[in-house]
């Protein structure tokens, strides 16, 4: 195939917004599954579905209702307007925020599932043995649930990078701004460049195959390792 | 010596316990769900009771009318069922993970016949291997008080018996109370100094034929 005359800012886009959102989804998504996993209280299964449900919702149902937060008279969006003078819609920032909030819902699920399928029993070792419960987190359930959590920071991050409805709705395409490249494929067909929608289709197939494999290597390898066997 | 005076409610029934220990090897003994390890879990302070107190040399470690000194600073070793070992660290991390001075882990190893473990890590030992590992774990903080629960339930026959044996001969090494919960009647009788029955929470005052 011919390289066709393609712009590459998709590609840094693309780039940079999974990654920052895979940050953030990560710290945010552990921080409350650890929370919901070892506390219980009234009304958590409703909290837990609100979680999930950017997973089932349709991507556009989700940027609009980002579109009524962050729009200019919407809650948040009126706020950062007028304190910080913020605008969100139309700006990577809006690329950012639904990358963000549909990719949370699989580092969630993940995260739970992580801290959930050991013995907790570990911890309270480790509390009868003088260790704070910071020390406890860092040294004993975070490396524990560390496969678990890794793989939902591949899939976050192929999920983030692979948005498409919510994004579109909240930041539309504005070439070098907003224009990831599943929002570039889309916009490439509809002008007629097939090849470069093809490009931008190797190059995404190419990412999220070669996530998927090095994370499946990665779990053969230390399987041994982690293993944990009780009795 | 152990004080021990505690109520809690539970779902199907109240616990009352009332015992003090020296340093002697002290049984609770009773059917499952009779409360005997939330006994445990209350001494090592994993839960609390609703009234009472909970004291260790002179130290409080629970006072319903006061402050409830928190697990980490009440110096007990606890042996969970299931042992409970970081299943990410070797034997010698696990064993050195409460310790201030990693040069005694190696005796401690000694004493346990664990030292050539030292670099596996808990799935690759065997069952008898890793109860002693996690009672090598539970004794490397010098704790004041030992806490057993069940530690010789999911042990074949014969390193059942060795296993006795071996608490005992530690036990006159270290010479701290020990509190141990089991179910069954001939290892209560061969190992306590002091049998404790408890039925639906409740101590009894004759053992079960």
């Amino acid at each position: 195939m011919i390289m066709p005359d393609v712009n590459i800012s998709p590609l840094w886009l693309s780039f940079k917004t999974a990654a920052i959102a895979t940050v953030i989804v990560f710290i945010i998504g552990v921080f409350l599954a650890r929370v919901m996993a070892r506390n219980h209280f009234f009304g958590k299964s409703v909290v837990e579905a609100i979680f999930m449900l950017p997973l089932v919702l349709p991507p556009t149902v989700v940027g609009f209702g980002l579109l009524v937060i962050f729009g200019k008279n919407g809650p948040l969006g009126s706020i950062l307007e007028t304190v910080f003078d913020m605008q969100i819609v139309f700006q990577w920032n809006a690329v950012l925020i639904a990358a963000v909030v549909v990719a949370f819902p699989l580092m969630y699920q993940s995260a739970t599932a992580a801290f959930q399928q050991y013995d907790a029993n570990v911890e309270k070792a480790a509390y009868t043995m003088g260790a704070s419960k910071w020390r406890v987190f860092w040294t004993i359930s975070f490396p524990i649930a560390w496969p678990g959590l890794l793989s939902g920071l591949v899939l976050t991050f192929a999920r983030a990078l692979g948005e498409f409805g919510a994004t579109l709705m909240l930041a539309g395409y504005i070439p070098g701004e907003t224009n990831t490249i599943p929002l570039a494929i889309y916009f490439e067909v509809q002008a007629g460049n097939t090849e470069v929608a093809a490009f931008w289709v190797i190059i995404i197939i190419a990412l999220g195959f070669s996530a998927i494999l090095w994370l499946n290597w990665w779990s053969k390898r230390n399987m041994m390792r982690y293993k944990s066997n009780s009795r | 010596m152990l004080d021990v005076a505690i109520e809690k409610q539970l779902a199907h029934f109240t616990l009352h316990m009332s015992f003090q220990a020296a340093d002697e090897i002290i049984v609770l003994f009773g059917p499952s769900g009779s409360g005997k390890t939330t006994v445990l879990n209350c001494i090592a302070g994993l839960t609390n009771p609703d009234e009472g107190h909970i004291r260790l040399n002179q130290r409080a470690l629970f006072e319903a009318e006061g402050k409830t000194l928190p697990i980490q600073k009440r110096h007990i070793g606890y042996l969970f069922q299931d042992y409970a070992l970081f299943p990410h660290k070797t034997v010698w991390k696990n064993i050195a993970y409460g310790m201030k001075n990693e040069s005694l882990v190696l005796d401690l190893m000694r004493e346990l016949r664990v030292e050539h473990l030292q670099q596996h890590y808990p799935q690759q030992i065997s069952g008898g291997e890793k109860q002693r590992v996690a009672l090598a774990r539970a004794l490397a903080t010098a704790p004041d008080l030992l806490l057993l629960d069940e530690p010789f339930s999911a042990l074949d026959d014969k390193t059942r018996e060795r296993s006795h044996a071996e608490l005992l001969r530690l036990h006159r090494m270290w010479k701290i109370p020990v509190i141990l919960v089991t179910h069954a009647k001939q290892e209560a009788e061969k190992l306590g100094d002091r049998i404790l029955y408890m039925e639906e929470g409740a101590l009894q005052s004759n053992l079960p034929k």
